[in-house]
C-alpha cells in the first residue's frame, strides 16, 4: 500500500484565549486532495483552527505541516501555499472583480498580460466574466462569493481554506453553490480545509468529517460513519436532523447508565418489519404528530418497559402509510443492527452489549 | 405628497443654512447710512438694500488692513499642521486599533485624555517651550502648538476608525502574498481614506477658528492669523466694523464651503462608518 500523502497535518494544536481554550490538542491529518469538512457549534474554534493553519493566528502550542514541510509562527501566511476564502469573502472593496482577482497575481510579480489571460480564464471557468468590470458593492450575495473563490483559485495554492462559504447565502442558492463548489473541487483535486456548521453541508461535501466541539475534535471519519456509527453523544445528537433518539435503559443484562441510542429513520411500525428480522419492539406513546410532505415527524415517549423518559421521534417517509392517532399507543421497532450503547455519564460510546 | 414634504423640510434646512451668508452678503456692501439706522426707525427694512451697494468696506478690509497677509499665513499653518497630523495621527491610530491588542486601547484613551486637558492650563508651559525654541512672535509657535491639539483626538479618532473597518481584508491580502508591511503600505491606506480625510477636515477646522493661542503667541500684525487678525484690526474698542467684519467672514467663507461640500459625503462616513458599516 502506498503511504498516504499527506496534505495538512497538525499535532497536538492549541490556542488559548486567557484561560480558555479555543482549540485544545487537535490532531487532524488530511490527506493529498481530500475535501475535509470541520463540522461543530458555533464557538467551538472551527475558525481558530483554520486561522492557525493559515498564519493569521499564533498557536499556543502544537505543530502544523503543510505539504510535509512544518510551517511554525514565523512562516508568514504568504508564503504557506494556502488561500482562504472568509466568511465575509473580504473583497477589496475599491477594486473591481477582475482587479481583486488579479491582486494575489499582483503580488506574485507575475506580467500584466498573462494576469488578463488568467483572470479571464477564472472568471469564465466559475461564471462571472460579465461582472469583471463590477465592483464588489454592485454584486449579490452569490456573485461575490464566487468572486472570492475565483480569487482563492487563480493562486493555484497547495491547501484551501474555506470558512462558512455558503452562510450568508440563501437555502436554495446555497444548494447550487454546494454543488458547483464540489465539483470544481472534484476538478481541481486540491486539498480543502472546510468549515462550517452546517451538518447537511457538512454530510454532502465532505470526503470526511472531523465534528469539533469546545476546541476538541469528537470524530473524524466519513459522512456515513460519523453519521451511522458516532463516537459519543455528542456527534450522535449533532449529526443528523432530527437527531439520534436517546434513551436512558434500566436492564439487569446492561451496566448501570446506558443510553440506548436510534436514528428517528429506523424507528417505524412494527407491522413495516419483516418477520424474522431482528428488531427492538417498543411500546411508543404518540404525543404529536408532524406532517411535512415528503415525512411526518411523530413526537412521543417509550417510557414504560424500563426506558428512559426522553422524548422520541420517529421519521416516516411518505410511503408508510399506517395511520397514527394522537394520544395512542402503538407497537413501533427498530432493527437491532441500529442500535448504538453510550455511557451516560462520560457519553461515550459502549460497544456490544446484546439488546435490551 | 410626501416628496412635497421632504422638499419643503430641505427648502427649510436651506433657507436655515443659506442665511447668515445672506446676512455677510448684505452687510458686506450695504453703506454704514443703511447698516446703523437704530431703533427708531421703524419704516426701515433690514434685509434688503435700501441704499445702493458699495465697495467702502471691502475696500477697508484689503487697504488698510493687512488681510491677504493673514490670508496666507493662515493657509501655512493649516497647511503644515494639516501634513503634521496625518503624518502623525493616522499610522499612531492606525496601529493602536491594530498592532498593540489589549495595550491599544488603554493607550488610546490615555492619549485622548491628553485632549481633555483645557488650552488655559497649558499657556506657561508652552510659552517656555516656545520661548526656548525661539519661537515667540512666530507662524512657528502655531505649528508647533496646535498638533497638541490634533494629534491626540485624530489619533483617537483614527484608531475608532480603523477598528470598524474589518480586518479581513487586510489579512486576505497577507494570504494572497503581501507582508505586513506591503499590507501597511498599499492596502491600508485606502480602506481608511474617509478616516483620513476626518483627519483633515478637523484640524483644518481647529486651525481656522483658533484665538486663544495665537493671541498668545503673535504680536505682530503681519504675523497674524485670519482669526486672530480680523477681530483685532476690525474691532476697535467698542467700535466693529461691522461692514468689513463680514467682508472677511465672506471671504474666507465661501471657498471653504466649497470644499466642505465636496468632502462632505466622505467626512460624515467618517464620523459613522462604525455605526453603519455594511
Ligand atoms: N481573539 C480572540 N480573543 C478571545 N477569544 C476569542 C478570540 N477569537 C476567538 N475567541 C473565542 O474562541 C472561541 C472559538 O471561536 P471561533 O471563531 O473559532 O469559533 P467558530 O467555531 O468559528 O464559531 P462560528 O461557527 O460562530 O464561526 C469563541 O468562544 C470565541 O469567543
Ligand atoms: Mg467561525
Amino acid at each position: 500500500m502506498d503511504p498516504i500523502v499527506v496534505g495538512v497535518e497538525l499535532r497536538n494544536l492549541s490556542r488559548r484565549f486567557g484561560d480558555f481554550h479555543a482549540v485544545d490538542g487537535v490532531d487532524l491529518s488530511i490527506r493529498e486532495g481530500e475535501l475535509l469538512v470541520l463540522l461543530g457549534p458555533s464557538g467551538c474554534g472551527k475558525t481558530t483552527l483554520l486561522r492557525m493553519i493559515a498564519g493569521l493566528e499564533r498557536p499556543t502550542s502544537g505543530e502544523i505541516f503543510i505539504g510535509g514541510e512544518r510551517v511554525d509562527a514565523d512562516v508568514p501566511p504568504r508564503a504557506r501555499g494556502i488561500a482562504m476564502v472568509f466568511q465575509s469573502y473580504a473583497l477589496y472593496p475599491h477594486r473591481t472583480v477582475a482587479q481583486n482577482i488579479a491582486f494575489p497575481l499582483e503580488a506574485s510579480g507575475m506580467p500584466r498580460s498573462q494576469i488578463a489571460d488568467k483572470v479571464r480564464w477564472a472568471a469564465e471557468m466559475f461564471g462571472i466574466a460579465r461582472y469583471l468590470e463590477r465592483y464588489p458593492r454592485q454584486l449579490s450575495g452569490g456573485e461575490r462569493q464566487r468572486v472570492a473563490l475565483c480569487r482563492a483559485l487563480v493562486r493555484d495554492p497547495k491547501v484551501f481554506l474555506l470558512d462558512e462559504p455558503l452562510a450568508n447565502l440563501d437555502a436554495k442558492l446555497r444548494n447550487t453553490a454546494r454543488d458547483e463548489l464540489k465539483r470544481f473541487q472534484r476538478r481541481i483535486q486540491r486539498t480543502t480545509v472546510y468549515v462550517t456548521h452546517d451538518q447537511v453541508e457538512a454530510m454532502g461535501l465532505g470526503d470526511r468529517i472531523a465534528v469539533m466541539d469546545h476546541g476538541k475534535v469528537r470524530q473524524i471519519g466519513t459522512p456515513q460513519e460519523v453519521y451511522e456509527d458516532p463516537v459519543d453523544t455528542f456527534v450522535a445528537t449533532f449529526v443528523g436532523q432530527p437527531p439520534m433518539n436517546l434513551v436512558e435503559v434500566r436492564d439487569p443484562a446492561l451496566p448501570p447508565g446506558t443510553l440506548l441510542g436510534f436514528r428517528p429513520e429506523h424507528f417505524l411500525p412494527q407491522g413495516h418489519f419483516a418477520s424474522g428480522e431482528p428488531t427492538q419492539v417498543f411500546c411508543f406513546a404518540v404525543r404529536r404528530v408532524e406532517y411535512l410532505g415528503s415525512d411526518r415527524y411523530v413526537y412521543g415517549s417509550v417510557a414504560e418497559q424500563g426506558f428512559g423518559e426522553a422524548t422520541v421521534i420517529a421519521k416516516l417517509p411518505a410511503i408508510v402509510a399506517t395511520p397514527i392517532p394522537e394520544g395512542e399507543a402503538l407497537e413501533f421497532a427498530v432493527p437491532r443492527k441500529a442500535l448504538r450503547y453510550f455511557d451516560a455519564a462520560t457519553g461515550a460510546r459502549r460497544e456490544g452489549g446484546r439488546g435490551p | 405628497m410626501k416628496r412635497a414634504g421632504l422638499y419643503a423640510a430641505a427648502a427649510g434646512f436651506m433657507l436655515f443654512a443659506g442665511f447668515p451668508f445672506y446676512w455677510m452678503l448684505l452687510t458686506a456692501f450695504k453703506q454704514n447710512r443703511d447698516l446703523y439706522v437704530g431703533a427708531f426707525d421703524t419704516r426701515h427694512v433690514p434685509w434688503i438694500f435700501n441704499d445702493p451697494p458699495t465697495l467702502e468696506h471691502v475696500r477697508l478690509l484689503f487697504g488698510q488692513t493687512e488681510f491677504p497677509r493673514w490670508v496666507l499665513n493662515t493657509l501655512v499653518v493649516v497647511v503644515a499642521v494639516v501634513v503634521i497630523t496625518v503624518v502623525v495621527a493616522v499610522p499612531a491610530g492606525y496601529s493602536l486599533a491594530r498592532l498593540t491588542g489589549r495595550w491599544g486601547e488603554r493607550l488610546g484613551m490615555g492619549i485622548f485624555f491628553t485632549y481633555l486637558i483645557p488650552p488655559t492650563l497649558l499657556f506657561i508651559p508652552f510659552s517656555r517651550v516656545v520661548a526656548l525654541l525661539g519661537l515667540q512672535n512666530s507662524l512657528g509657535a502655531l505649528i508647533l502648538v496646535y498638533p497638541t491639539i490634533t494629534i491626540p483626538f485624530c489619533t483617537w479618532l483614527v484608531m475608532g476608525f480603523v477598528r470598524s473597518v474589518p480586518w479581513d481584508i487586510e489579512e486576505q491580502a497577507m494570504i494572497d502574498g503581501y507582508s505586513r508591511l506591503a499590507v501597511i503600505m498599499k492596502v491600508a491606506p485606502r480602506l481608511i481614506v474617509p478616516g483620513i480625510l476626518t483627519v483633515v477636515v478637523f484640524s483644518f477646522t481647529l486651525v481656522m477658528q483658533e484665538f486663544v493661542y495665537a493671541l498668545t503667541f503673535l504680536s505682530s500684525v503681519d504675523k497674524m492669523t485670519v482669526s486672530l487678525g480680523v477681530p483685532i484690526a476690525l474691532v476697535r474698542g467698542d467700535v466693529y466694523h461691522w461692514g468689513a467684519l463680514m467682508a472677511a467672514a465672506l471671504v474666507i467663507s465661501i471657498p471653504l464651503a466649497i470644499i466642505y461640500n465636496l468632502f462632505i459625503d466622505r467626512f460624515i462616513q467618517g464620523f459613522t462608518m462604525g455605526a453603519v458599516k455594511g
